[in-house]
């Protein structure tokens, strides 16, 4: 499967449940530099709305994309700050 | 008099009521414009308090999963942890919450069976099953996750001598020595306040 961006890491927590998706998330992003994006994997449905109102309500990330596979689910967050 | 102040005043305009220049205006928006960004860079984070009472297994979770999702925004948080709640900072009986299998009407064993000896450890291992099962992470894993990511956990002073407990009891990290009017003044700062 193919985005429009360039990743600069993939997270893997398929199979954590919450609250470790976005726990790892924001340990991941805490990694990154300014303009690099994040790829995350999860089982866990829960995961789509929660990263996206990390995401919504944390200063320095951006929601790009969230695409739902057939069982994983793909968070693309970028670092702003 | 009054009439001759105001035809004085008529007459002869104080330099105040002078419309100001361009160059007067461009410094104020200037010294507005520092204002504002002083302002914006002392902006504090959000704080968030809770205070954590329970110490059984299901109740352990809430508080934690509230904190460390919290510190991932980005947030200030506390915990005060008073009566049973002690127990989620303690490092041995952390490990080993029991759920209760009374008083809770949506257990799958009735009242008068769960008070049967022995159904807590029952409805216990079945509980720690499951969260075993989900993945899901454990209560000392998710005070030690949240203690690296900076949430502070306080453990109230009267009930760690009422309980009888020890300061080294605690996961290295855990504030202890404070009462009831630090979790007061930490809820009067804080944004959002739960008690659990």
């Amino acid at each position: 499967m193919s985005v429009e961006f360039d990743i600069a890491e993939t997270l893997d927590v398929k199979g954590a449940s919450c609250p470790m998706p976005v726990i790892e998330t924001k340990a991941a992003t805490d990694g990154l530099v300014e303009g690099e994006v994040l790829e995350v994997l999860a089982t866990d449905p829960g995961s789509v709305s929660d990263i996206d109102g990390w995401a919504a309500g944390t200063d320095g990330v951006e929601l790009l994309k969230q695409v739902e596979g057939e069982d994983v689910y793909r968070h693309y967050v970028r670092k702003t700050e | 008099m009054s009439t001759d102040i105001q035809s004085e005043a008529g007459a002869d305009p104080s330099p105040e009521e002078s419309p100001p220049s361009r160059a007067e205006l461009a410094a104020r928006v200037e010294e507005l414009e520092d204002q504002l960004a002083t302002v914006t860079a002392d902006q504090e984070p959000t704080k968030v308090a809770l205070i954590a009472t329970k110490g059984t297994l299901d109740m352990a979770y809430p508080p934690l999963i509230l904190a460390s999702t919290a510190a991932a925004f980005g947030y200030e948080v506390t915990v005060f942890h008073t009566f049973w709640g002690l127990d989620i900072l303690h490092e041995e009986h952390s490990a080993d919450l029991k759920l209760s299998s009374v008083g809770n009407p949506n257990m799958p064993v009735p009242n008068v069976v769960g008070a049967l000896p022995g159904m807590d450890r029952v409805t216990t291992r079945m509980m720690e099953r499951r969260i075993d099962d989900n993945d899901t992470a454990t209560v000392g894993e998710l005070v030690e996750t949240a203690l690296e990511m900076g949430v502070e956990f306080q453990a109230c002073q009267m009930t760690i001598d009422l309980l009888d407990y020890d300061e080294d009891d605690f996961f290295d990290g855990v504030t202890t020595g404070v009462g009831a009017a630090t979790a007061v003044q930490d809820m009067a700062e804080a944004d959002i306040q739960l008690l659990v």
